[in-house]
Order: C-alpha cells, then structure tokens, then sequence
C-alpha cells in the first residue's frame, strides 16, 4: 500500500495533516495501537521538521504486512552537521518558529526514540531525506 | 472522570470543540513545548498551556487527548477552535495561571 503526501515549507496551519492521515490510515488497518503510537510521534516531528526548516517536501509511505516504511524528502538547506542535530536540544530554529513551542530541538531525538530504524542523509543546499522504519511482526 | 466533571469543578469555560465533554479524563500533562507534548503526553490526558494556535489542535488529536486547558484567560486563534470543534476535543479556559490551574487539577485527579 503507498500514499504520497505534500508539505508546503513554511506553512504552520497544515503541519501534522498528513501525519493525521497516516494514523488514520493505521487505524484502518487495525495496526498494533502502541505501534500507531509510536508512528504518530515520529512522523508529526519529521512533518514539522520540513514545515519549520525546508521549502517543500514529500512524505512517501510504504505499508506491507511486515513494515511501516515513511521516506521525508525535501528540498531546503540541508543539515551542515547530523550528528549535532541529533542532539536534545541544539535547534536551528527562528525565534518566530520557537515561540509557537517548537524548535526546542526535541525532534529528531523524538523520533529515534519512537521508531524501530531511522537513517538520514543530507546535502547542504539541497536538501534532507528522512528514512523511518517500523516492524510490524 | 469526564471532561465535563472537570469543567464543573474547576469552573473553567468550555471554549470550543463541546461535543467532547463526554470524554474520559486519564491524567494531565503541563508544558508549553510542542515536542514534549508529542513525546510524552498520553491519550486521555488533558493538557495545560498558552499556546493557542492550530497546532495545539494538532498534537492534541495526533494524541487524543482528552481536552486543553488554555491559562490565564487566553482564547483559541479562530482556526484553533474550528479544529476543536471539528474533532470534538473541548478547549477549555481559565483565568488561573498555569501553575493554580495544574494544582487544581492535580488534587481533583489523585483524590
């Protein structure tokens, strides 16, 4: 099963609507609910990550029997340092951006806790891709 | 207890989304950082802050939490409440500051 969703860079008012449409689409499913749990969480944060720091992206999500697969690609500034931004707290994030509550460099450590595997790569000036893995059995 | 006992002892004012008053009440998480919400909220709770925009409206669905608890007389910027009123998830609000408000309802959840 494959669904491709749209996320506008920028744009604070959709943030979270295709990570909706993947719990919904989870439910459906009568996916395992702490596994939905655990896919929500790591899948808002990877949506807002785009909405508060790229220009556009695209969310693809792969659903077999076995796995939960979700690809972020966008196209934006890139991460400079991975590592760094994998740290509790280190944000790049506007002042705008944090005053609305994000930006508290919790996200992406959020979703490592949350999914079962996860690899990113990026090119600075370019943009980021954002693997996410579940196992369902 | 629902989230409509909640609203009657604690006199707070149901802001929107009232179809939700019926929901089962499980806890309650405090925090005004989006990510920690998302990161450890759990379902059934309700949840106090000052932020009013959408995104609350959001995280609170993505979680299905029981209701938000705006502080210190804030109200929902307009498409917040049509979110609320959408998902029937109930904003609620109150003149106490965070840290009244959360007391209160700490002692009204561990009686």
């Amino acid at each position: 099963m494959h669904f491709t969703y749209n996320v506008e860079g920028g744009n604070f008012t959709r943030a979270g609507y295709a990570s909706s449409e993947i719990k919904k689409i989870l439910k459906q499913l009568n996916v395992d609910l702490a596994i939905i749990k655990r896919t929500v969480v790591a899948s808002y944060e990877a949506e807002v990550n785009i909405v508060a720091h790229a220009y556009s992206g695209t969310i693809f999500v792969d659903i077999t029997p076995e796995t939960i697969l979700i690809k972020f690609v966008d196209e934006g500034p890139g991460i400079p340092d991975i590592a760094m931004a994998m740290k509790e707290g280190f944000s790049t994030a506007t002042s705008k951006v944090r005053e609305m509550g994000f930006g508290a460099g919790m996200g992406l450590p959020n979703i490592r806790k949350n999914v079962d595997n996860m690899n990113i790569t990026s090119e600075v000036g370019k943009g980021t891709v954002l693997e996410l893995t579940m196992y369902l059995q | 207890m629902k989230v409509s006992d909640v609203v009657e002892k604690l006199g707070l004012k149901v802001l929107s989304g009232a179809k939700g008053l019926d929901l089962e009440v499980t806890g309650c998480y405090v925090s005004d950082l989006l990510s920690d919400v998302m990161g450890k909220a759990d379902a059934g709770q309700i949840w106090i802050t000052l932020q009013t925009h959408r995104n609350v409206m959001a995280i609170a669905s993505l979680k299905d939490l029981a209701a938000v608890i705006l502080v210190s007389d804030l109200l929902p910027e307009d498409d917040t409440a049509k979110q609320s009123e959408e998902e029937n998830i109930p904003v609620l609000g109150t003149h106490l500051p965070t840290f009244e408000i959360a007391g209160k309802l700490y002692a009204l959840l561990t009686k």
